[in-house]
């Protein structure tokens, strides 16, 4: 029998045939793996459009003065990057992708709990997208603020701010809706015997994403409401000429922004806390300590939000309360780290690509989080806010921790997503070339910053020169690996070997299924007797 | 586990209870703005926005009669959202 149908002959998910056929077979499906794919082929897209904005960005600035565009030109790019990469892609990222594929096979249920909820929330995600990208092409021309929409110049600039913050509006709904879905979905569907502490790590980083997710998007919802708000009817919420607080914006839109960051690191680290025990052939060190620390990361981060704001004028006890929050939430991050590396301690590794992508990833987010104890101290905050020390620590979090995580992902699950095997000499040669450009993209940032370098500049001066250069030559070779791994990806999708069903030896749920999965994922409901990472 | 909560009718009076209460308690939040409360006028505005959110929640949703867990599910959002309140203040109280 084919490894691609189940014992009782039901096709995979990517053969079925439904009420529609084509493009509609896609759109309107409500199978959470087909829902997960429209996800990936969205933000891919999203992805390449932002890395080619970010890339002339880099060429922008490989040399003094003005080269290929202006302040203004380079002001929309940046902003437009900044929404596509939060946004579009890495808070939707792997919840939406990974987490609707894998969650409910993962838990042992043959969908989400609300499947046709789960696909009007793909469908908001596609009409929050459109309007903001509408927001580049009409009106007063693309906007200028960056993503932080910082009032009072979002309400003043007389550029298209209006299709913005209403598709980031509308992109809310989609992740508060994804969020609600995940946890009625693991509350209600989990299979007979898996109880709380039965129940894998990446599931239990979703279901602390979903809280984030409901209780805190609402919260931006309604400060983009204000910002549309004062813009109509110059109401004067944030205008301190109307008696309102520009101050107060940044409280409510880091309220959410803050950990909208943990919405993406946290399923980053359940993706690793997945590929590590897997390619270890070991028990993962410290599971309940794993759960903690994501349960504790979600909640703490909540309160961390004023780090973005020290040198906005808050006051000295907002200052300090601040500051020791976010030297706390260090610490769930940093227990995380150790399980990891204890997991593979003395484990018989298996060498594979999803396992260069976690330690990377490891590597990347360890510089990250540290960076980040730089910028949470009041002292030296100081110094670096608003320079080039800040966009390097955000993207060896954001980029390097979801990016890298993201890869890693899809490379552990593309047998288990498409049937088919990747070629894992070429993938080998992309993480390779994307690792090294990352590392000398923003490696250099920290120099500059530190050197004083201000970001959200077009242009610089002459001493600056040598740190922009390897920085933008690293943009090059970071896009030559994308365009590696994307390619190999993709051809492998179509012409790669037939995949096993267990190629790396996993013992979660996913692993116990045919490659692809068949429609209702399971012939029956397993019962579950044993914890999830129990090689014994 | 039963996860469907105690089975229930509310008879209309409950209903009527609650509009009255929601009623009374607008007309309060609106009186209250006539008196100068000082840096107590947000707190006074919230304390009677969520005590008609609870209302709404325990009676009119039917929070009571369900299972416990969801009763804890609100109580953590409600802790959360204002201990971000709280925190926000520290900035605005002693600035």
């Amino acid at each position: 029998m084919s490894e691609n149908l189940t014992p009782s002959g039901e096709p995979s998910y990517l053969q079925y045939k439904g009420r529609y056929r084509g493009i509609f077979a896609w759109i309107f499906s409500t199978d959470h793996k087909r829902v997960g794919l429209l996800y990936l082929w969205s933000i891919m897209t999203f992805f390449i459009v932002g890395a080619i904005l970010g890339l002339l960005m880099k060429m922008e600035l490989i040399s003094p003065g003005k080269n290929i565009m202006g302040p203004q030109t380079y002001n929309g790019f940046f902003t437009l990057h900044g929404i596509i990469m939060i946004f579009l892609i890495v808070i939707p990222g792997l919840p939406a992708v990974f987490g609707n594929f894998f969650l409910p096979i993962m838990i042992g249920a043959r969908d989400v709990a609300f499947p046709r909820l789960n696909l009007t929330s793909w469908w908001l995600y596609m009409l929050g997208a459109v309007v903001v990208l509408t927001s580049q092409f009409t009106g007063g021309g693309p906007p200028d603020t960056g993503w932080t929409f910082y009032a009072p110049y979002s309400f003043q600039t007389p550029t298209n701010m209006l299709p913005a913050v209403t598709g980031a509006f509308i992109l809310g709904f989609s992740s508060i809706l994804t969020g609600l879905n995940f946890i009625v979905t693991i509350h209600r569907m989990r299979a007979p015997g898996m109880s709380w502490f039965k129940m894998p790590l990446f599931p239990w980083s979703l279901y602390a994403t979903a809280w984030i997710q409901v209780i805190a998007t609402p919260i931006v919802g309604v400060t983009l409401l204000m910002i549309i708000a004062e813009r109509t009817l110059n109401i004067g919420f944030f205008n301190p000429a109307l008696g309102g607080d520009p101050i107060l914006y940044q409280h409510l839109f880091w309220i959410y922004s803050h950990p909208a960051v943990y919405i993406m690191i946290l399923p980053a680290m359940g993706a690793i806390s997945e590929i590590i025990p897997t390619f270890s052939r070991k028990t993962i060190f410290g599971y309940k300590a794993i759960i903690a620390s994501t349960v504790a990361i979600a909640f703490v981060g909540y309160f961390v939000w004023g780090h973005h704001m020290f040198t906005s004028g808050m006051s000295g006890v907002a200052l300090y309360t601040f500051s020791i929050l976010t030297f706390l939430v260090a610490i769930p991050s940093a227990i995380k780290v150790f399980n990891w590396v204890s997991t593979m301690h003395k484990a018989s590794i298996n060498l594979q690509t999803p396992f260069y992508w976690a330690v990377s990833f490891i590597f990347v987010f360890m510089i990250g989080g540290f960076s980040g104890l730089v910028l949470g101290a009041l002292s030296t905050n100081v110094h670096l806010h608003d320079t080039h020390f800040v966009v390097a620590h955000f993207h060896f979090i954001v980029f390097g921790g979801t990016g890298f995580a993201f890869f890693g992902a899809m490379h552990y699950w593309f047998p288990k997503v498409f049937g088919r095997q990747y070629d894992a000499g070429w993938a080998n040669i992309g993480w390779l070339t994307f690792f090294i450009g990352f590392v000398t993209l923003y490696g250099p940032m920290f120099y500059l910053g530190i050197a004083g370098m201000p970001r959200r500049y077009y242009d610089y001066v002459e001493v600056f020169h040598g740190g922009n250069i390897i920085s933008s030559f690293g943009a090059i070779i970071l896009i030559a690996g994308a365009g590696i791994i994307i390619a190999n990806l993709v051809k492998s999708a179509i012409y790669g070997e037939e995949a096993k069903q267990n190629p790396w030896g996993g013992i979660t749920l996913e692993w116990q299924v045919p490659s692809p999965p068949p429609l209702e994922n399971f012939d029956e409901i397993p019962h579950i007797t044993k914890g999830p990472y129990d090689y014994s | 586990m039963d996860n469907n909560g105690k089975p229930h009718i509310v008879p209309y009076k409950n209903h009527i209870a609650v509009l009255a209460v929601l009623l009374i308690l607008t007309a309060l939040s609106v009186a209250v703005t006539s008196i100068e409360l000082g840096p107590l006028t947000v707190t006074v505005a919230l304390l009677l926005a969520t005590a008609k959110a609870l209302v709404v929640l325990i009676y009119f949703m039917h929070l009571k009669f369900d299972n416990i867990i969801y009763s804890i599910m609100v109580a953590f959002v409600m802790f959360s959202i204002i201990s971000i309140i709280v925190i926000t203040f520290l900035d605005y109280l002693f600035r």
